[in-house]
């Protein structure tokens, strides 16, 4: 099925993209997702699953992956080492930044 | 055509060899990479460094290149005459075209070009887009102007600037991304269109703070409207709404306003807490000094009990 057209959509947890759709959409073969897959770089909703799916938020991910590929010319496995420690920083800079909303600013 | 000189972008001089010139490039894209960076020029230089990247590893292109001559960084220059047959391309109008440009053309050349009959998709194009909290929590219309590559009937690339009108739809919030399908570059031969990306980031607001689709307000409380409690107004995004203290509230706790947060793309809102402060006047009046007197005369409260509890303890 070929992504919809002409829509604006939140890359969410709740949209989903089959493997060939995040392929076609990041500029990657579906070979070279399935490797990002087996590096942990990204997960399928059910890896046990005949027909992966992925969650929408994967797409960002997959794309920094196409970019830091072209432009450092890394091998799958660096490609989805960077990527997973990129998302581990995403992940504690919003748990920062959600501690700090909690932190009372100004008292007067 | 303005002039750019690689050599000077890489740090690198012009008789560099390739593993000097690949040395020089990727230090400076680890340093600059959108992907990796936080500083806002960043996207530019790495632009900067990776057109001259482009060119420079490609020995043809470097020889092409390098036959333009040498000017100054940014000065007006026209290729020598008999360039542009030397290397395969003519008909080039040299005034407005910029030199990434000319030599994404050249490299047409060798590949299956933009001229070719293979399919291509259109480029993706990602922008980063501030909103304001109120523009997120009722959606908004925003303007773009972006410089993008348009092909001409030849073949050749071309930088046009475009304004896109996008609607940013509820929901938004910060690093969210918003994909338009379609909106991006104009696919060839049969290719799909590019997409839009949209990064959003949010513009700091004077009185909420954002995690998600929860917004965090600080709630300045008097000391006898926390110890009496009573109803106050809080603002929120959708307007002033009541709020009921419970008597004996203290500083720092959270009072949780359902679904007054920010909407979520799949529906439903987040909440939004405010977080209780006890505030007392810079200056109080007489009549309040001796009403505090005669309060702390009747009472009993040690707000520092813990510290002997502490002590017997350890």
């Amino acid at each position: 099925m070929p992504p919809e057209r002409d829509e604006a959509l939140w890359l969410t947890e709740e949209h989903r993209f089959s493997l060939a759709e995040l392929a076609e959409l990041a500029g990657l073969s579906e070979a070279e997702l399935r490797e990002l897959a087996d590096y942990g770089a990204i997960a399928p909703v059910d890896p046990g699953a005949s027909q992966w799916v992925f969650t929408a938020t994967c797409l960002t991910t997959v794309r920094t992956a196409s970019r830091l590929r072209a432009s450092f010319e890394l091998e799958p496995h660096g490609v989805a080492l960077v990527v997973s420690l990129l998302e581990r920083i995403r992940d504690l800079e919003a748990q920062l930044a959600a501690l700090r909303a909690q932190m009372p600013r100004r008292v007067r | 055509m303005k002039y750019k000189d690689y050599y000077e972008i890489l740090g690198v001089p012009r008789s560099a060899g390739a593993d000097e010139i690949k040395k020089a490039y990727r230090k400076l894209a680890q340093k600059y990479h959108p992907d990796i960076t936080k500083d806002p020029a960043g996207e530019e230089k790495f632009k900067e460094v990776g057109e001259a990247y482009e060119t420079l590893k490609d020995p043809e292109k470097r020889a092409a290149y390098d036959q333009l001559g040498s000017y100054r960084q940014g000065e007006d220059f026209r290729p020598p005459p008999g360039w542009d047959s030397q290397f395969g391309e003519t008909g080039y109008s040299f005034e407005d075209l910029d030199l990434a440009d000319l030599f994404a053309g050249l490299g047409g050349r060798h590949s299956a070009g933009p001229r070719g009959q293979i399919r291509m998709p259109g480029q993706d194009y990602e922008v980063t887009v501030r909103v304001s909290l109120e523009d997120a929590y009722r959606g908004t219309e925003v303007e773009l102007n972006l410089a993008v590559p348009e092909f001409d009937e030849k073949g050749h690339v071309r930088r046009v600037s475009r304004t896109f009108k996008v609607r940013v739809p509820k929901g938004a919030t910060d690093g969210q991304r918003l994909r338009l399908a379609g909106k991006g570059g104009k696919g060839l031969n049969g290719g799909r269109d590019g997409d839009l990306y949209l990064n959003i980031a949010l513009n700091p607001h004077p009185l909420f703070r954002v995690t998600g689709h929860d917004l965090y307000l600080d709630l300045p409380l008097a000391p006898w409207e926390a110890v009496l409690g009573g109803v106050v107004e809080v603002p929120t995004l959708g307007g002033t709404v009541q709020l009921k203290i419970p008597p004996d509230t203290r500083a720092g706790q959270q009072l949780r306003l359902s679904k007054r947060g920010l909407p979520r793309p799949g529906g439903g809102e987040g909440d939004l807490y405010a977080i209780v402060q006890i505030v007392v006047p810079a200056a109080a009046s007489e009549r309040e000094r001796e009403l505090y007197k005669q309060l702390a005369g009747g009472s009993a409260f040690n707000p520092r009990g813990h510290f002997a509890e502490a002590k017997h303890a350890a």
